[in-house]
C-alpha cells in the first residue's frame, strides 16, 4: 500500500516536471497533456497501440523486478532483447512450420537467446563475484555488434541494408481477429503472453519454494547460505529467468509490434524496463500497471508532438524524472519506518540514531 | 606494418582522452566512495553544453577561445547534473546504482528534447572545432615523435596535465588520502575527523566535472556534431575503471587499450591486414577483453571498500 502511494507521488511530480519543461519552451502543459492523452486513449485503434507499447515494457520490467528481488540488478536487458528477437526472427525466416508450431518455437528461442545472454552475467557473478552492472553492460554491446553483423550477412532485408527481411504475416505474433477488433491497431498476441508471465512470475515469487529462496538471497545472501540455500544456484536462475523475460521481450518488439529487426539500436525499452520495475515496486502488478503508463506517455507523445510542437522526448524526460523520484523515495520510506518503529518500541534506540545518518 | 601503426596512432590517442578523463572523473567519484554509473549522462550533458555553447557564440567570437569557453560550460554543467546525483545518493542514501541509472536517463532525454526544441531535428552542429598540429621541435623526433607528437590536439595535452595532477592529489595531498579514506572506511574516516559527506560531495562534483568536459571534447575534437548520444563511451569508461584498478595509470593503461582496440575496428576495412578478420571480431574484441580481465582480477579487486554503500555513521 505504502509502495503505491509512493510511486503515485513519483508520478505526479514527474508530471509536474513534464508540465515545467513544457513551459520553459512556450507551450501550454494543458494542451500538451490533454493532446498527449487524446494521442494515447481516443480510440479504440490508438488504445490498442498504446498496449502494443507497453507490451516490451512489461516484460522488460518483469526481467528487471524479477533480478532486483534477487538483490540483482539486471541492466543489460536492452541486449537480452536483442538476442531473443534475433533468435526468433532468425527461426521465422528459417523454418517452414505451420503457425502454430512455428509461434511456439519462436517465443523458445526468444527465451533461449535472452536467458543465454543473462547465463554469462548470472555465471560471472556466482562463481567469480563480477559485478553484474558492468558485465550485463558489456553483454549489451556484444549483442549490438553481434545483430549489426548476423543480420546483414544472414537476413538482409530486401530494400534496406539496416534491417533484415521483412516477416510474412502469419509468422509474426500479430492475429487477424485482434488487429480487427482494435480497427487496424498493431496490438498483437505478445499482451497475452505479457500478461501470461506477469501471473506466472507472481506466482513464482509469491507461492513457490524457488521464489522464496530467490528472495532471500536477495534479503541477506550470507543468511540464505546458513540456511542452506544455494545461493550461487539461485543467482543463475535468477539472471537466466531474468533474461528469458527480456528475451520474450524482444520476440514481442520485433516479431510483434514490428516484422523485422533493426540493426544499429540497443532498443530503449531495456532501460525502461529499469524505471518500470522501480515504479512497480517490483511487484508483478505493479510492472504491468507502470507498464501501461509508459505506454501511455510514449504512444501520445508522437500525437501531441503532430498537433502542438513539443519534441516528443517529452515521453523519455517525465519517465527518466519519475525515476530519478522513485530512487530518491528511499528517504520517506525510510523516515517511515523509523517512526513506525520507535512509536510501536520505545526501548529502539537506533531509530533516531539511524535518523541522524540520513540527513 | 610500422606505416598502419603511425597512421592508427593519433587516432587511438584521440579517441582515447575522453574515455580517460571521465574514467578519471569515475575514480574521483567511486575513492570517495560512491559508485557513478551516471559517467554516460554526464558525458552526455557535457557534449550537450559545449556544442551548445559554441554553436551560439561561434559568429560572434574568433578563434579557440570560444572553443575552452565551450568547454568551461561543459564543466559546469556536468557539476550541476552530478548534484542530482549526490544529494540522492549522500543526502538520501538511495541506491547509487538506480540514482546513477536515472541520471543517465534524464541527460539523455533532456538534451535531445532541449535541443531538438531549439534547432528542429535534435542535432546541433559546430563549425570549426580544435585543429589537430605537430608539436614544434618534438615531432621530428624519430620514431616518437611520429607516434605521440604530430596531429595531436591542445586538448590532449591539456587532459594528460589533469591526469597527472590529479595521481598527485590522490596520492600525495591530504585531500587525496581523505578522499580515499571515506572511499574505504568511511565511519573511520569522520572518527578522525573528517567531514565524509563534504569530500564525498566533492568526488562526485570532480566526477560530474571531469564527465563533462570528456563529452565536450568529443564535440570538440572529432564528432563536431551533438547527436544525443556519447555512444556507450561513459559505460566503457565505468569498465575502464574497474579495468584499471581504481588508479590513475591503471586507467590510462585501460582506455589506451579501448581507444586502441576501437580505432583498429574502425579503420580495420580499409587496411588490408586487418580486413582479413571478420569486423564483429574486432567489434565485440574490447568488450570480450574487459569481461575476461574482470573475471580474472575479480580475486585481487582492488574496489574501494565502501563503494555503492550509503554512508551511516552509526554503523560498527
Amino acid at each position: 500500500m505504502r509502495n503505491t502511494i509512493v510511486s503515485l507521488i513519483s508520478i505526479i511530480l514527474g508530471l509536474i516536471a513534464g508540465g515545467l519543461l513544457m513551459l520553459f519552451i512556450g507551450a501550454s502543459p494543458i494542451e500538451g497533456y490533454t493532446y498527449l492523452f487524446q494521442g494515447a486513449l481516443k480510440n479504440i485503434s490508438r488504445i490498442g497501440d498504446t498496449l502494443a507499447t507497453a507490451t516490451p515494457l512489461i516484460f522488460t520490467g518483469l526481467a528487471v523486478a524479477f533480478a532486483f528481488r534477487t538483490g540483482l540488478f539486471n541492466i543489460g536487458a536492452s541486449g537480452q532483447m536483442l538476442i531473443g528477437g534475433l533468435a526468433a526472427t532468425a527461426v521465422a525466416l528459417t523454418f517452414d512450420l505451420s503457425r502454430p508450431i512455428l509461434l511456439i518455437v519462436m517465443v523458445l528461442a526468444g527465451i533461449l537467446g535472452g536467458g543465454l545472454w543473462a547465463f554469462i552475467p548470472g555465471l560471472f557473478k556466482a562463481k567469480y563475484n563480477v559485478h553484474e552492472v558492468v558485465s550485463t553492460i558489456m553483454m549489451n554491446w556484444i549483442a549490438y555488434w553481434t545483430v549489426y553483423y548476423v543480420v546483414p550477412a544472414y537476413f538482409k532485408g530486401e530494400f534496406l541494408e539496416t534491417e533484415s527481411r521483412k516477416l510474412a504475416e502469419e509468422s509474426t505474433l500479430r492475429t487477424p481477429w485482434l488487429t480487427e477488433m482494435f480497427q487496424g491497431s498493431y496490438i498483437n498476441l505478445g499482451l497475452f503472453f505479457g500478461v501470461i508471465a506477469v501471473l506466472i512470475v507472481a506466482f513464482i515469487i509469491n507461492k513457490t519454494t524457488l521464489g522464496f529462496e530467490l528472495k532471500a538471497v536477495g534479503f541477506n545472501r550470507h543468511a540464505a547460505e546458513y540456511a542452506g540455500m544455494k545461493v550461487n544456484r539461485n543467482i543463475i536462475l535468477s539472471m537466466l529467468i531474468s533474461g528469458a523475460l527480456a528475451g520474450l521481450g524482444g520476440v514481442a518488439l520485433y516479431t510483434g509490434n514490428a516484422s523485422s529487426i533493426q540493426i544499429g539500436i540497443l532498443p530503449s525499452q531495456g532501460y525502461d524496463g529499469i524505471a518500470v520495475a522501480l515504479l512497480g515496486a517490483n511487484s508483478p502488478i505493479g510492472v504491468f500497471f507502470a507498464a501501461i503508463l509508459f505506454g501511455i506517455l510514449y504512444s501520445g507523445t508522437g500525437f501531441m508532438n503532430a498537433m502542438i510542437e513539443i519534441p516528443p522526448e517529452l515521453a523519455n524526460t517525465i519517465i527518466a524524472i519519475i525515476i530519478y523520484f522513485a530512487a530518491t523515495s528511499v528517504l520517506i520510506h525510510r523516515v517511515l519506518n523509523k517512526f513506525r518503529k520507535t512509536t510501536s518500541n520505545a526501548n529502539d534506540v537506533n531509530g533516531p540514531v539511524g535518523k541522524k545518518g540520513d540527513s | 606494418m610500422w606505416t598502419i601503426i603511425e597512421q592508427i596512432f593519433p587516432y587511438a590517442i584521440v579517441f582515447t582522452i575522453p574515455l580517460l578523463i571521465t574514467a578519471l572523473g569515475g575514480l574521483f567519484s567511486e575513492r570517495s566512495g560512491i559508485v557513478n554509473i551516471g559517467l554516460e549522462g554526464l558525458m552526455i550533458s557535457g557534449a550537450f553544453a559545449s556544442a551548445l555553447t559554441v554553436n551560439f557564440l561561434q559568429d560572434k567570437m574568433q578563434g579557440s577561445t570560444v572553443l575552452w569557453i565551450g568547454l568551461l560550460v561543459s564543466v559546469v554543467v556536468g557539476i550541476l547534473f552530478s548534484l542530482l546525483h549526490a544529494f540522492a545518493s549522500i543526502n538520501l542514501s538511495a541506491d547509487q546504482v538506480i540514482s546513477g541509472t536515472a541520471i543517465n536517463m534524464i541527460a539523455m532525454a533532456l538534451t535531445v528534447f532541449l535541443a531538438r526544441n531549439i534547432t528542429g531535428s535534435g542535432n546541433i552542429r559546430i563549425t570549426s572545432g580544435f585543429t589537430p598540429f605537430d608539436v614544434p621541435i618534438l615531432s621530428q623526433i624519430p620514431i616518437i615523435g611520429d607516434l605521440l607528437f604530430t596531429k595531436t590536439y591542445a586538448t590532449t595535452w591539456f587532459i594528460l596535465l589533469v591526469l597527472l595532477v590529479s595521481a598527485f592529489i590522490l596520492n600525495k595531498t591530504k585531500f587525496g588520502l581523505r578522499l580515499k579514506s571515506c572511499g574505504e572506511f568511511p565511519q573511520a574516516a569522520q572518527a578522525a575527523g573528517i567531514n565524509v559527506v563534504r569530500i564525498r560531495y566533492i568526488g562526485v562534483m570532480l566526477s560530474g566535472a571531469l564527465s563533462g568536459l570528456g563529452g565536450g571534447i568529443i564535440i570538440l575534437t572529432y564528432a563536431g556534431e551533438f547527436t544525443g548520444s556519447v555512444s556507450g563511451l561513459g559505460f566503457l569508461a565505468l569498465a575502464s575503471l574497474i579495468f584499471g584498478q581504481w588508479r590513475p595509470l591503471g586507467i590510462l593503461g585501460a582506455t589506451l587499450f579501448f581507444g586502441f582496440a576501437s580505432t583498429i575496428a574502425n579503420v580495420s576495412q580499409v587496411i588490408p591486414e586487418l580486413a582479413v578478420i571478420p569486423p564483429i571480431i574486432l567489434k565485440i574484441f574490447p568488450y570480450v577483453v574487459t569481461l575476461i580481465a574482470l573475471v580474472i582480477f575479480s580475486k585481487s579487486s582492488q574496489a574501494p571498500k565502501a563503494a555503492g554503500e550509503p554512508f551511516d555513521p552509526g554503523k560498527r
